[in-house]
Order: C-alpha cells, then sequence, then structure tokens
C-alpha cells in the first residue's frame, strides 16, 4: 500500500542519521517509510500538529508492519487534512466527533479482534486513535478515561498545542496559566488563563495504571519515535502525550516550532518522561535548567507578562511550577 | 419454536440469532433486560466470537458502534430515553457515515420530570436524524423487525432503529415464535461492509465536506430512504416466506375498506385501539385503523392511499412537539395534501398514562361527529392543569410545576410552615 515518496528529507536530521546503522535510523529518514500524512495538507507553516502526527504514524506503521488503522477527533489535525475530496492519509483512517476518538478506536479494535477469531488468523491489526488536547482533555476526556479503565488495546495520541486552535484559539484545560487566548484575554487584573487551573492528563492516564504512559516534544524526534514503537510492541490502552507548538495560537515565528518544543522541556515546564502500569520508568534529564522567561519571550501569547507593565508574579508562578516538575520528575541530571 | 418470554428476552434472543460481533450498551430502563441477555450469551460463550462491551455512556455506546461497524463488524446496541438523547450526537454521526448499526429503542418519556414509563418522545426527537425507525406493534413483530433490520441496514448501508414500547412489550410476558439459526442464517447473509477500514485498501472515513457537496451528501441519504420504502416491503415479504409470518412492512391496515374514520396510530397501544374499533363497529360506525410500521421512510403514498376514501382521520400519538402539536400528525397531513379531509390530534399516554379502551371510543365517537378539539390531550386532568395556571398567573414564585402538581394530587406533602 506505500506509495513511492518523495524524498526531501534533508538536513542534520538525515546527516546525524548517517551515522546511525540503517536500522537504528529516522524512520522518516528511510525511503520505506509509509508517508501515512502526505505533503499537499492545509496545515499552517511550521505547524508542530502536522510533524508530530506525521513522525507518529509513520512510526506506528513501521512498528506494525502497515497493519495500522486510526481514529481521528475533531480538530486542526482532522481539518487541515481532509478538505473532501482531498485526503493526506495513506492509512485507512476514520474521523466520527470531537469527543469519541477513543471510543471510535475502541470499536475498531473490538471488531478487528472478532474478525481475526472468525478467520482463524492472528489479530494483526492495530489502533491509533489520536486529539488535539481540547478533544482529549475537555470534550473526549469521558471516553478516553472508558478506554484507559478497560485497558481497550488502542494507542492514544494527544497532540498538545495547548488550546483550541481550530476553532480559533480558545482556551482549553491544558492552556497554561498566563497565556492569553480567544477566551483568556490578556486584560484586567490577572490577565490571560489563570493560575491554579488545569488538567494534567498524564498524570490522570497514569492513575488508570494502564501498561503505558509517554510524553514526547516535536524537538526530540527520535525520542517521540522510539516511544511509539514501544507503544505499539504493548498490548492494551496505551496513551502519548506530544508537546506540538502551534505558531498562529502562541504567536511564535514558524521556524521556532522545534526551538520552542525544546525550551518547554528545558525549562522544566514540559516533563519527557515514561511510566508503566502509574509508575514513572524513565525521565528526559536536564543537563541546565533554562529560564522560564527565555521560553515564553518568544510567544507573543505571553507578551502581557513582560515589559513596563508586565506580570511580575505571574511570571514568577510559571517559573515555581517548572522548578516543581523539575524536583518532583528529578529532572536534573544527577552529578556522579 | 413456541416460547413464553418476556419481550426483552425476545429481542435479545433474535439479536443473537442475528449473529452479531460488536454489542455495546449502556444501561438504561427499560432497556436493560435486552443487553443483560445478550451480554450472558457473549460471556457464557454461547454467542461467540463476539465482543460485549460496557462502556461509560451512551456517547461512547453509540462511538464506538461507529468504530466498530466502520471496521467491518455486525453491531447492535440499545438504549431509550434520556440515553438516545445523550448519544444524540453520534446518533446522526452514525448515519452520515453510513454505517448500518442496529439499534433498538425500548421507547421512554423524556424528562424533567423524570419519568420511566412508556411514550414516544425518544425516538421522535431522533425523527430527522437519518435512521430508519421501524415500529413493533407486538412482541413478536419486535422480534421479527429485529432480524430484518439487519438485513435492511446492511443492503442500504444505513442504521436502524427497531423502536418497541417501553415496558409494555419489553417487559410483557408472551407467547413468541423463535426462529431457529439456521432458519435466520438463510434469511441474512453475514455483513458485507460497503466501505471498509482495511489496511489492505484504505479509505479515509469522514472528510470534511464543504458547501460544494455537503447538500448532496444530504440529498443522497434521502434517496437512499426513498429506496428503503421499497425494500421494506420487499424484505418484509421475503421473511414471510421464510418465516410464515405478517411482520413489518410500511403500514397495517385494520378494517380500513369502506370506513368513514381512519385512527392512525405506532407501536403496542394499535392492539386497544383495534379492541376499540371492533366494538364500535358492531355498533355499526364505520370506523377502521392505519398503523405505521415505518415511521422513517415515512411511507406518503401507503399512507394517502389508505386514507384516502375516509371522511376523518384521527392520529393518536404518544408524543408531541410542544408549541405546535402532533408529530406523527404532521406527517400524516402532508400524505393527505388536497384531500378534503378533517384531521385530529389526539395526544395520549404520556409518560406511560393508560389508554384505556372505554377512552379511545368516547374520543372516537367524539370524532365521528365531528366535535373533537382539533388537538386533544386524552384524559387530561384540566383540574390539575388550571389550578397551576392559576398559581402561576398569581405569583412569579409558584415553584417547580412537577413539584406543585404532586402536592395537589396529594402524592407529597406540602411543605410545613
Ligand atoms: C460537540 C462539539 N463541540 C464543539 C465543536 C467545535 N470544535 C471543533 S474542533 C474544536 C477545538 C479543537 O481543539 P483541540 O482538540 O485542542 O485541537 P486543535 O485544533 O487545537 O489541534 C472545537 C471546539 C465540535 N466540533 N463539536
Ligand atoms: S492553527 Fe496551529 S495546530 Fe492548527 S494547523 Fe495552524 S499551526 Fe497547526
Amino acid at each position: 500500500m506505500t506509495t513511492p515518496i518523495k524524498f526531501y528529507q534533508t538536513g542534520t536530521f538525515t546527516v546525524g542519521n548517517r551515522l546511525l546503522t540503517p536500522e537504528q535510523r529516522s524512520v522518516q529518514s528511510s525511503e520505506e517509510r509509509s508517508n501515512a500524512l502526505n505533503s499537499g495538507h492545509r496545515a499552517c507553516q511550521g505547524c508542530g500538529e502536522a510533524l508530530g502526527a506525521r513522525y507518529v504514524v509513520d512510526a506506528a506503521m513501521r512498528a506494525t508492519h502497515n497493519q495500522l488503522i486510526a481514529a481521528n477527533a475533531t480538530g486542526c489535525l482532522e481539518v487541515f487534512s481532509t478538505p473532501y475530496p482531498e485526503t493526506s492519509w495513506q492509512l485507512p483512517w476514520i474521523h466520527s466527533l470531537f469527543g469519541n476518538a477513543a471510543a471510535v478506536g475502541t470499536g475498531i479494535a473490538a471488531a478487528l479482534k472478532v474478525k481475526a477469531q472468525k478467520n482463524g488468523t492472528a489479530n494483526n491489526v492495530r489502533v491509533i486513535a489520536q486529539g488535539g488536547d481540547g478533544g482529549t482533555t475537555d470534550i473526549g476526556f469521558g471516553c478516553l478515561s472508558g478506554m484507559f479503565e478497560r485497558n481497550d488495546d488502542v494507542l492514544y495520541i494527544c497532540y498538545d498545542n495547548e488550546a483550541y486552535m481550530n476553532t480559533g484559539v480558545q482556551r482549553s484545560s491544558a492552556t497554561p496559566m498566563g497565556a492569553r487566548t480567544a477566551t483568556t484575554m490578556a486584560v484586567g487584573a490577572h490577565p490571560g488563563a489563570p493560575a491554579g487551573q488545569g488538567k494534567n492528563l498524564p498524570q490522570i492516564a497514569m492513575a488508570h495504571e494502564i501498561p503505558y504512559v509517554a510524553t514526547a516534544t516535536v524537538a526530540d524526534l527520535r525520542d517521540l519515535e522510539a516511544k511509539v514503537e514501544k507503544a505499539m510492541s504493548i498490548r492494551g490502552a496505551r496513551y502519548l502525550h506530544v508537546l506540538v507548538p502551534c505558531p498562529l495560537g502562541w504567536g511564535s515565528a514558524s521556524h521556532d516550532t522545534i526551538k520552542l518544543a525544546r525550551l518547554a522541556r528545558e525549562t522544566g515546564l514540559f516533563p519527557v518522561f515514561e511510566a508503566e502500569h502509574g509508575e514513572v520508568t524513565a525521565v528526559t534529564q536536564l543537563r541546565h535548567p533554562v529560564p522560564v522567561q527565555e521560553y515564553l519571550k518568544l510567544q507573543k501569547r505571553f507578551a502581557h507578562l513582560f515589559g513596563p507593565k508586565g506580570d511580575a508574579q505571574m511570571l514568577a508562578r510559571i517559573q515555581a511550577d517548572a522548578d516543581r516538575n523539575i524536583r518532583r520528575f528529578k529532572l536534573l541530571e544527577q552529578e556522579a | 419454536m413456541r416460547k413464553q418470554v418476556e419481550g426483552s428476552a425476545a429481542v435479545a434472543e433474535a439479536v443473537a440469532l442475528a449473529r452479531p460481533e460488536v454489542i455495546c450498551a449502556y444501561p438504561i430502563s427499560p432497556q436493560t433486560h435486552i443487553v443483560e441477555g445478550l451480554g450472558e450469551r457473549v460471556k457464557s460463550g454461547s454467542l461467540t466470537p463476539c465482543e460485549f462491551i460496557n462502556v461509560e455512556s451512551e456517547f461512547a455506546a453509540m462511538s464506538v458502534a461507529i468504530g466498530s461497524s466502520a471496521a467491518g463488524a455486525r453491531t447492535y446496541t440499545a438504549t431509550a430515553s434520556q440515553g438516545l438523547l445523550f448519544m444524540a450526537e453520534a446518533v446522526y454521526n452514525a448515519s452520515g457515515l453510513g454505517l448500518p448499526i442496529v439499534m433498538t429503542v425500548a421507547n421512554r418519556a423524556i424528562g424533567a420530570p423524570i419519568n420511566i414509563w412508556n411514550d414516544h418522545s425518544d425516538s421522535m426527537s431522533q425523527r430527522d436524524c437519518g435512521w430508519l425507525q421501524l415500529f413493533a406493534e407486538t412482541n413478536q413483530e419486535a422480534l421479527d423487525l429485529h432480524i430484518q433490520a439487519f438485513k435492511i441496514a446492511e443492503e442500504l448501508s444505513m442504521p436502524v432503529m427497531v423502536c418497541m414500547d417501553g415496558f409494555i412489550l419489553t417487559h410483557a410476558y408472551e407467547g413468541v415464535d423463535m426462529p431457529t439459526q439456521a432458519e435466520v442464517d438463510a434469511f441474512l447473509p453475514p455483513y458485507e461492509p460497503r466501505q471498509v477500514l482495511d489496511p489492505a485498501e484504505p479509505v479515509s472515513i469522514g472528510a470534511m465536506v464543504g458547501p460544494e457537496a455537503f447538500m448532496e451528501v444530504r440529498y443522497l441519504a434521502h434517496a437512499k430512504q426513498t429506496m428503503a420504502l421499497e425494500r421494506i416491503p420487499q424484505i418484509a415479504a421475503e421473511f414471510k416466506q421464510r418465516f410464515g409470518r405478517d411482520s413489518g412492512g410500511l403500514v397495517r391496515p385494520y378494517r380500513t375498506e369502506d370506513a368513514e374514520t381512519i385512527v392512525v396510530a405506532l407501536g403496542s397501544v394499535l392492539g386497544t385501539i383495534q379492541d376499540a374499533v371492533d366494538e364500535m363497529r358492531a355498533a355499526g360506525v364505520k370506523i377502521g385503523v392505519l398503523g405505521i410500521q415505518s415511521f422513517r421512510p415515512f411511507p406518503l403514498a401507503a399512507v394517502r392511499a389508505a386514507l384516502q376514501g375516509a371522511k376523518r382521520v384521527v392520529v393518536l400519538e404518544k408524543s408531541f412537539s410542544v408549541g405546535l402539536g402532533g408529530v406523527v400528525s404532521t406527517d400524516v397531513r402532508l400524505a393527505l395534501s388536497g384531500l378534503q379531509l378533517h384531521g385530529y390530534t389526539v395526544v395520549a399516554g404520556l409518560g406511560g398514562r393508560a389508554i384505556s379502551k372505554a377512552s379511545l371510543v368516547r374520543t372516537f365517537t367524539e370524532a365521528t361527529s365531528d366535535s373533537l378539539q382539533s388537538l386533544t390531550f386524552m384524559d387530561l386532568d384540566w383540574r390539575i392543569v388550571n389550578r397551576q395556571l392559576e398559581r402561576e398567573a398569581a405569583t412569579r414564585r409558584s415553584g417547580p410545576i412537577a413539584e406543585n402538581l404532586l402536592r395537589d394530587v396529594g402524592s407529597i406533602a406540602s411543605k410545613v410552615t
């Protein structure tokens, strides 16, 4: 089923790959890759979600020898990839609603199980479900929690761009405090999203004690691929939370997407870790924690925190949050 | 084989005979016994291979059904009332995607006030969702319709709702003729999806469609229902040939040939209406009944043909459109456009209010002398209604209506002052 691809992957990433044996190289550096989300879709320039999805789905395709079906929630990823009569998806793909991707995934997995039983074949076809942070942490939360609780054989991927981008950048329960969105405006005594709100879905997923939970960013694409591969080696409910900067919603430069994803990790604001059955098993450590300002300053959604009228109090709280993550997940490299 | 069983058990057996591959449901009275019966079969291994999935909500139940049907599995679910409303977004989606899911609606009222008893408000609320809606008159018909429903759904690639009156049918023990597995297998071939999620031949299902094609998609949904108008009676005829029973179809006329007054209704109340009609016929009144088995697609031509010789039509409805009147009446009147008939809408039996033969005879007798109100709420207690209206006119702080009414009829104690 894999169609021949345009091999447009050049630059340091493939150069770096030359140092590796072929089987260790990035899925994207291979001409054999599925090109599951192909070019020509309508994502904005520098869209972290498009990049993340391509790496995730291609890695899952390789891990399953292309025996993969995807369910997608409503949101940017769905809208920019399937303007009828076109589709960017080179794998069987279904979009039903904003809030039900996890449950649709469950249904597909159930059907595959029965069909394999009927045909007397091994159940090799695997299922992923994917959505934005809105479709995951908010409206789709019930279905997702149900899928976790039943331990259905689905890998759910949340592409977290920290707001509802598809409908014009409104807040989600994954929007960070202080961030300006269309529904947490930069006005009043406490501009931006209020402090003390929000939902930490990786930790909620862990509380379901499912076999595998991981976080990743589009700055560490090999790490992202490795986590997808690992997730696909496991049966049962799995959750992958990927930070995907959104130039439009964050008010950042298109060329800063990767930089921002890296800074989110290096400040401690977005801890990158893996957990199995509710316990953290690995963390990506930081050599030198970066002050949060360096991350926030590149984004217009935090502009009101800086300058003469700035919000030093909020900045301090965001820094405290990053510091707490560093402590909680033991992110600092231990001195030998 | 003839069996004395509860309606729900009969439906569970019929669904099991259809060999569903994925069943997924969320409990709500009066649907529970159906899915419990199926769950037991799957767990004990008598229905295999089949996945029974316990979900966290009706919205999830329909969503799981969407996934499994799209992946090529014969899929079944059941719900009622608030459950149907809770899944509504996914109900529309299932039909838009052309997925042949079969769902039982054990008809029940919608709150507030919460009420578990039978009327048709729930499925009528989904009238325009693109599903076929077949109404069962008896438990035998409920059983038979489920077997036909899978065939209709899969041939046309559209979902089908089989509506049966909650409690009146679901919880009633009756003798039913149960087909054998071999008979059902011969009637219902395995599900062959039109469009399936399969890595061997990838398709994208559920793309974003703009103004350039959306109208066409909706029109085609309508065109398919028009095709169902032909297939439903054909499949009913095929069913009769194999199983020897008249079940399903579009409409069922009873003593309508020379009738001047024809009562139109759906579901289990048809039996009581037939009794009332028999009594009135014995007294020389030219009256008949038209049962509607297929509410969607609505059989405009069949209804018109059955009613055109009459002088008046009385639509007896177990739901209504607040602010307008009858739901079914609107459709019936469309079928009669251009004909000079007196039309009456009788809303009855809401929230499980008993529909007695005596009340029906009284109401139909008023209709035959054209002294019936065009919109009548049968057996409505005007004393309660008027007392509440007076109270509301007197003060804006009169409290929740249902609580006031219950206090008036003495069901709950008045507040101690
Ligand atoms: C039931 C329902 N409510 C609201 C919407 C409108 N809606 C579509 S996408 C979306 C936001 C998507 O945000 P997110 O899941 O974070 O994905 P993103 O677009 O940011 O990738 C909303 C609110 C909808 N489609 N369905
Ligand atoms: S709005 Fe953001 S998430 Fe959506 S396509 Fe543009 S960059 Fe990507």
